[in-house]
């Protein structure tokens, strides 16, 4: 948005959403659900699976529009109709499944969409040269040492594809960076370079909004956790407000560990190992304390 | 292996494009198989005889190649972009057909026949485009029913106008000779003739290679034929590609169309018929991949060069022609492999 909007929303962060649902036919996708991101903060979204993560992301990204609540652009409420509008204000997505594509170059990739061109008329042309100094130039701003930017993408590991992602976001002046789940199909190194950059975009000054499943991905790098289960909000919490073993619990869901090891001591031998085991890790988790110092029954159907 | 991740080093960058393989960067270029079996046609036909080579012999060999030549570069950015259009060769025949009766039968200006053709055929090329995009049915089905409807209607609607099943007669309608030069002219080189469709197949490969490779519609083709929805995502508009795409293919047609009618000045309403999977063959022998995102237009040209060849160069070989279908056959085969081979070394780390 324009430096108008930011004097008069001075201290408005750069998005919120405020109590927002989403409905698909019968099916409450998303109910009551308020986060917001700074600039240079990450705030991490965290859920499993069908806990409603990629609802939220299509909201922020235009590819739905939320049916309930305020969804919030620097202080103005916004509702976008399409991926580009998002775009054009600011908010870059970087999909789960990449919106890269495998064949072309990576210099073309990054510039997918939004080709730089020179001359006029039907002699318009792609500046390749400029492009492929761009791309070296960019990923390198990113730490990321391309030999060879014409190389297919699909020949980028998955890590770099997403760390190209990330600079593409950057470069084109996005102000909130959407990463859907990042690390999810990664090895733990690959999972740490990602981390790293979504580090660098924070310290470059955007807002970042990571969604994972894996606390352990998001407690080093977050700076503000909402915890998603079944469409619901499980808490907003500030960094200060919840340490690393009370988020693992409450992504966990710890009385649904109990009930796995339950069902694992019925089995004998080495399957109640595996449930002793498992509840020894919950004790270790903290869930008691979690739910304590919270003041939020966890694991329990809400 | 091609990339570091951690903090470049001060002076690293030259020394490892050193280990960029030349073979590989070769390997990866889509034409490449194409013009090593251009190449090696070229050489063997030549050896079994002379009259291969002389300047009659390429007039011979250039002519049929150029036609197919032409509407392989528009299939072959539609197979780029990930479609397919086998309602392409008929369309040529429903092009010159739309003209001849224009001219002959209703005796219109042939100027104003031609550009009515012309927006007929780009009309069945969007909607051929149109159809596609909006239902998301394969482009094999969509033009696989454009082709039967079109076969009909060349057929139907020319017999209802004039009775047979050709129409004929062009040189004798009004200002024929002021179409000829663009048409259906030829160009005498040390005494031989060479038809002009010559010089549109080379223009058309030289403009589809540059838009392919230098332009953002290049760049967009290539992409939706990649991934649609990665492509979209990032704010292509996939849509209003693929439908341009379709309309070139019909533009082209209706280029072929038009020089086949003029040069011959008659049309038969089989025209084109079964032709729509040679310019297919030629694609893929130029390097096109079938799921698209993949390939060159002058790949497909060479291709398009490899079919003048064979057709002409079996018979100059001494061989029976009725070989010719097999020989197509088994270099598409071979292509396809060599295809396969490629796509797997370009995307060759794991990902």
């Amino acid at each position: 948005m324009s430096v108008q909007v930011e004097r008069k929303h001075g201290d408005a962060p750069l998005m919120e959403i405020r109590n927002v649902s989403k409905v698909f036919g019968s099916v409450l996708a998303l109910q009551d659900i308020s986060t917001k991101v700074g600039a240079a903060a990450v705030t991490c979204v965290l859920g499993d699976n069908g806990a409603g993560k990629s609802t939220l992301i299509k909201i922020f990204a235009g590819v739905h529009q939320h049916d309930g609540g305020e969804f919030l652009v620097e202080g103005e409420p916004v509702a976008f109709t399409s991926p580009r509008e998002a775009l054009d204000a600011g908010i870059a997505t970087v999909y789960q499944d990449l919106a890269v594509v495998r064949l072309m170059p990576v210099w073309r990739n990054f510039f997918l969409g939004s080709e730089v061109r020179k001359g006029r008329g039907p002699a318009a042309r792609l500046d390749t040269d400029a492009m492929r100094r761009t791309t070296k130039a960019e990923l390198l701003a990113m730490g990321i040492d391309l030999r060879d930017v014409d190389q297919p993408i699909g020949t980028l590991s998955g890590g770099e594809r997403q760390c190209v992602a990330i600079a593409r976001a950057v470069y084109f002046g996005a102000k909130v960076l959407i990463l859907d789940e990042p690390t999810a199909a990664l090895g733990v190194k690959q999972a740490g370079v990602v981390l790293k950059y979504v580090i660098q975009a924070k310290e470059r000054g955007l807002g970042v909004i990571f969604i994972t499943h894996n606390p352990h991905h998001a407690y080093p790098v977050g700076d503000r956790f909402m915890l998603l289960k079944r469409g619901r909000s499980l808490g907003d919490f500030a960094k200060s407000e919840i340490t690393r073993d009370e988020l693992t619990a409450l992504m966990a869901g710890g009385a649904e560990l109990e009930a796995l090891s339950h069902e694992l001591e019925g089995g004998g031998g080495a399957a109640a190992e595996a449930a002793a085991e498992l509840e020894a890790g919950v004790q270790d988790l903290g869930v008691q304390a979690a739910e304590e110092h919270l003041g939020q029954p966890t694991g329990k159907t809400v | 292996m091609t990339t570091t991740l951690s903090p470049p080093p001060p002076a690293g960058a030259d020394e490892r494009v050193a280990k960029v393989g030349i073979v590989r960067r070769l390997v990866v270029r889509p034409e490449i198989g194409s013009l090593i079996g251009a190449v090696v046609l070229f050489v063997l036909f030549a050896a079994a005889s002379s009259n291969f080579y002389s300047l009659a012999g390429i007039s011979n060999w250039l002519d049929p190649a150029s036609l197919f030549g032409i509407m392989a570069v528009g299939v072959a950015l539609l197979m780029i972009g990930g479609h397919f259009d086998l309602s392409a060769g008929v369309l040529t025949g429903t092009a010159g057909l739309a003209t001849a009766v224009m001219t002959t039968k209703w005796g219109l200006n042939i100027w104003l026949a031609l550009l009515l053709s012309l927006a007929l055929c780009l009309g069945i090329g969007f909607t051929n485009g149109y159809l596609v995009t909006r239902t998301g049915l394969p482009s094999f089905i969509i033009t696989l029913a454009t082709f039967l409807m079109l076969q009909g209607l060349n057929l139907a609607v020319t017999k209802l106008i004039t009775g047979t099943v050709s129409v004929g007669g062009m040189a004798t309608v009004p200002f024929y000779d002021s179409v000829r030069p663009i048409f259906a002219s030829k160009i005498n080189i040390l005494g031989v003739d060479f038809k002009i469709q010559i010089l549109w197949w080379i223009l058309a490969t030289a403009v589809g290679a540059w838009v392919l490779a230098k332009t953002r519609f290049g760049n967009w083709t290539f992409a939706v034929g990649g991934d649609p929805v990665a492509s979209r995502n990032v704010g292509v508009p996939a849509t209003r590609t693929t439908i341009t795409l379709f309309m070139i293919v019909s533009g082209f047609a209706w280029l072929v169309g038009s020089l086949k009618l003029l040069e011959q000045t008659s049309v038969q309403t089989s025209q084109g018929f079964g032709e729509e999977l040679i310019y297919i063959v030629a694609a893929v022998i130029g390097g096109c991949l079938l799921t698209g995102g993949y390939g060159s237009v002058i790949g497909a040209s060479i291709g398009a060069l490899i079919f003048g060849m064979t057709n002409q160069g079996i018979v100059y070989a001494g061989l029976d022609s009725d070989w010719f279908k097999f020989f197509l056959g088994a270099m598409l085969l071979l292509a396809v492999l060599a295809n396969q081979f490629v796509r797997r070394f370009a995307e060759s780390r794991k990902g």
